[in-house]
C-alpha cells in the first residue's frame, strides 16, 4: 500500500492490483515511448505552461464554481454546487484531456491522430484539438453510433476528421476501441492515440488523470477561496470514468471529503440492463486493463445498457476499481427514468440543461442534500451540457424535433 | 515429453519444418470444427492451433474478430471449445494443439483451471496475444508447474532486451509477428525480420515460428530456411467467411492447406 491513496499508479501502472497493460507485443514500445515521453513532459515546466495556456484560450478555463440555488432549495437540505465543465468549448470535460494529448502527440513528432467515439464527445473534441493543432485525425466509431449521432458525426467531419464508421461485434463502443488499437497496432510509428478515458493499458490511465484533474484542482481552489473551506461531499458520474478521476484525485488525500461516483443504473439489476461496473461487475481483463468488469461467466463482456450514451461502457478505469476496494470513494448506481427526471428538474430550475450522464449525478446530489444539515457542502461535477441529448430524450417521450 | 517440444524434435531429426494452421473453435459451427480441423491434419498440419472465441480481441486482426463474433453469436461456451478440442485431440494424438485464448478468459476461468481444463481437453500450450512478458509471471509459473507450454510473442518493435527476457519466458516456441505483414507482391522478405530471426537464433534454443498475413504459397517459400513453423491464421478463416455446406467448407480449407504444405516441403 502506497504511503497515501494519490501515490498511484507504481512505474508499471499498478493501481494497487488494477491496471497494467494486457496488450499485444506490438504496442509495448509505443506505450513505453508514450510513457517516457510523459513523464518528461510532467517535468518540463515549459510543456505545463503550453497546456494551462491553451486550456485557459482554448477551453476557457477556469469553468466557474455555481450554487445551485433552486436546486438546494428544491432538496430542503446541503448546499449544492456545481463545477460548470459545461461550460468549457464543446460543452463537456472531454476537452481537457484532448489538448493534453495532442500536445504531447506533438512532443512526440507524430504526425496522425487517432482515436475512438461512443456517442461522439471524445471525437468532436479530439477533432476540435486536431483543428486546432493542425493534425490529421480519424475517429473510429462503431456503426450503430454513426447512425444514432449523426449531429457528432456531422460536427466532426465540419472539424476535417475523419469519421470511419466500425462494423465488427456489436458496432458500438467497444468495437470503436477495438478498432482503434488494431489501427495503431500498425501505425504506431507515426500516430498517436488519443484514448478518451482513464482506461486501457498503462500509461493512458495516468495520463488521461491528470489531464483531467484541473477539475479537481480548480475545483479544490475555488471552494477554499469561496466558501473558506473544503465540501463535505464531491459527487461525480462514473462510465469509464475520466470527468470523475480528474474531480476526485486532488481531493483523495482530504479524508475528511466524501468522493462519490455515480455509475448508470438502466433499467434494472439483470445482466444487459445497467451499466454499472462497479457495483455489480468483478475485476477482469477488458481492452488492455485490470480492472472491475462486467463479464458473463465465461469472462465475454456482457451487454450494458444506459439512457445515456456516455455511461454505457463495460468497464472502468483502473483507479476506481482501487478507491472502490480501499473504500476511498463510494459507488452507487442511478437508473435511465431518475436521470431522465433530474434532467427536466435542473433544466427548469436552474437554467441549465444538464448531459444525461451529468444528471445521473444530480439525482445522487439531491438525494444526499435531503439528508445533509444546510451547513453542508455538495458538489458536483457538472461533466457536461445536454444539447447532445435533446434529441433521444424528445424520443423517449414522444416529442419528433 | 510435451508433445510440442516432441514434434520439433522429430522435426529437426528430419530438417522439416512446422505447418502450423489456425482455426476458430465453433467457426461456422461446434460440428463442423472438427472435420475442418481433420482436413487440415489431413493436408499435412504439424500442430494445429484453436481460437477461442473472445468478444473483444485487442490483439486479433479483423478477420479473426469476426470469426468470433460469429461463433459467439451461435451461443458458444468455453466447456464447448473444450469438448472440441478433446473430439479432435482423441483422433489425432501425435499433433498438439494450442490454445489460442485472450487473458480475459483465462483470468475469469482461473489460470490454475484453465491449464488444467486444457491437459484434459488434449491441449499442450497456449498462445496468449494480449499478455506481454511483464504480465506473464503468475500464469507462466502455473504452466511451468503443469508442463504445459506459454508461447510468447516477439514484434518487429520488440527490443533486444524484452526479447531476451520474452525467450527466457517462453516455452515451447517463439511466436514471431510482423506489424504490418508482407504482401504477395514482395520479391522478398523485410531485412528486418531476418535481423531479428538471426539474432533471436543466437538468444534461443526455441523453434522460431512466424507468423504474419501469410496467405500464398510463394510466401512460405520465401520463409522455409529462416523458421522452425509457419503460421496460417487469417487465410484460413476467410474461407470461412462466405457460408457453406460443411464439406465444401473442408473442399475450400484442404485447397489453400494443400498448396502452402507442398509450398514447404518441395
Amino acid at each position: 500500500m502506497p504511503a497515501t491513496l494519490s501515490a498511484v499508479p507504481n512505474a508499471v501502472g499498478r493501481f494497487g492490483d488494477y491496471g497494467g497493460r494486457y496488450v499485444p507485443e506490438t504496442l509495448i514500445a509505443a506505450l513505453d515511448q508514450l510513457d517516457l515521453e510523459y513523464n518528461r513532459a510532467v517535468a518540463d515546466p515549459a510543456f505545463q505552461a503550453e497546456f494551462a495556456h491553451w486550456l485557459k484560450v482554448c477551453v476557457n478555463r477556469p469553468s466557474p464554481l455555481y450554487f445551485a440555488e433552486r436546486l438546494t432549495r428544491q432538496a430542503g437540505g446541503a448546499k449544492i454546487y456545481l463545477k460548470r465543465e459545461d461550460l468549457n468549448h464543446t460543452g463537456a470535460h472531454k476537452i481537457n484531456n484532448c489538448i493534453g494529448q495532442a500536445l504531447l502527440a506533438r512532443r512526440m513528432h507524430k504526425t496522425r491522430i487517432i482515436a475512438e467515439t461512443g456517442a461522439g464527445q471524445h471525437g468532436v473534441a479530439t477533432a476540435t484539438a486536431c483543428a486546432l493543432f493542425g493534425l490529421p485525425c480519424q475517429v473510429y466509431m462503431g456503426e450503430e453510433d454513426v447512425r444514432r449521432q449523426k449531429l457528432n458525426v456531422f460536427k466532426m467531419r465540419a472539424l476535417g476528421t475523419e469519421v470511419v464508421p466500425v462494423r465488427t461485434g456489436s458496432r458500438t463502443l467497444r468495437d470503436a476501441i477495438n478498432e482503434a488499437m488494431r489501427d495503431w497496432m500498425a501505425s504506431v510509428k507515426t500516430t498517436h492515440y488519443i484514448l478518451g478515458s482513464v482506461v486501457g493499458p498503462h500509461p493512458f490511465p495516468r495520463i488521461v488523470r491528470d489531464f483531467q484533474s484541473v477539475i479537481g484542482q480548480e475545483t479544490r481552489q475555488q471552494c477554499l477561496e469561496q466558501l473558506g473551506r473544503l465540501p463535505n461531499v464531491v459527487i461525480a458520474c462514473v462510465g469509464g470514468g475520466s470527468n470523475s478521476a480528474g474531480m476526485f484525485y486532488p481531493f483523495v488525500d482530504d479524508s475528511s471529503v466524501e468522493l462519490v461516483g455515480v455509475e448508470a443504473g438502466g433499467r434494472g439489476t439483470a445482466e444487459g440492463e445497467h451499466a454499472s461496473t462497479l457495483v455489480f461487475g468483478q475485476p477482469g481483463v477488458l481492452h488492455g486493463t485490470y480492472s472491475y468488469v462486467l463479464q458473463d461467466a465465461d469472462g465475454q463482456t456482457a451487454g450494458v445498457h444506459s439512457i445515456s450514451a456516455g455511461l454505457d461502457y463495460p468497464g472502468v478505469g483502473p483507479e476506481h476499481s482501487y478507491w472502490k476496494d480501499t473504500g476511498r470513494v463510494r459507488y452507487t448506481c442511478v437508473g435511465d427514468d431518475a436521470a431522465l427526471q433530474a434532467f427536466h428538474l435542473c433544466s427548469r430550475l436552474e437554467g441549465i440543461l444538464p448531459a444525461l450522464e451529468t444528471a445521473h449525478a444530480v439525482v445522487e446530489a439531491m438525494t444526499l442534500a435531503a439528508q445533509r444539515s444546510p451547513d453542508d457542502l455538495i458538489v458536483v461535477c457538472f461533466s457536461g451540457r445536454g444539447d447532445k441529448d435533446c434529441y433521444e430524450v424528445a424520443r423517449l417521450e414522444g416529442e419528433e424535433l | 515429453m510435451n508433445p510440442i517440444d516432441d514434434l520439433f524434435h522429430r522435426l529437426r531429426d528430419r530438417r522439416s519444418r512446422a505447418f502450423m494452421p489456425f482455426l476458430t473453435a465453433g467457426d461456422p459451427d461446434l460440428a463442423t470444427t472438427p472435420l475442418l480441423a481433420q482436413t487440415l491434419i489431413d493436408a499435412g498440419a504439424n500442430l494445429l492451433e484453436i481460437g477461442f472465441p473472445y468478444s473483444d480481441p485487442i490483439a486479433d486482426g479483423p478477420v479473426i474478430q469476426a470469426s468470433y463474433t460469429r461463433a459467439l453469436e451461435r451461443g458458444l461456451h468455453l466447456d464447448g471449445v473444450f469438448s472440441t478440442c478433446q473430439a479432435i485431440a482423441a483422433k489425432n494424438p501425435s499433433v498438439p494443439l494450442v490454445a489460442m485464448a485472450s487473458f480475459s478468459l483465462i483470468h475469469r476461468r482461473g489460470p490454475e483451471r484453465f491449464v488444467r481444463q486444457s491437459l484434459e481437453s488434449g491441449l499442450s500450450g497456449a498462445v496468449v496475444p494480449d499478455l506481454p512478458v511483464e504480465e506473464a509471471g503468475p500464469l507462466a509459473a502455473v504452466c511451468r508447474q503443469f508442463d504445459f507450454k506459454l508461447i510468447l510473442l516477439v514484434s518487429p518493435t520488440t527490443t533486444p532486451e524484452r526479447a531476451r527476457r520474452i525467450v527466457q519466458t517462453a516455452t515451447g516456441f517463439v511466436y514471431c509477428v510482423s506489424v504490418t505483414g508482407i504482401t504477395g507482391e514482395r520479391a522478398s522478405l523485410p531485412s528486418e525480420l531476418l535481423d531479428q530471426l538471426r539474432w533471436l537464433r543466437q538468444q534461443t534454443d526455441l523453434p522460431l515460428c512466424v507468423g504474419f498475413g501469410i496467405s500464398k504459397p510463394e510466401q512460405v517459400t520465401l520463409l522455409r530456411d529462416h523458421a522452425e513453423g509457419i503460421i496460417v491464421g487469417s487465410a484460413i478463416i476467410r474461407l470461412l467467411e462466405t457460408p457453406g455446406q460443411p464439406k465444401e467448407l473442408a473442399q475450400r480449407v484442404a485447397t489453400l492447406a494443400g498448396s502452402l504444405v507442398k509450398a514447404l516441403h518441395e
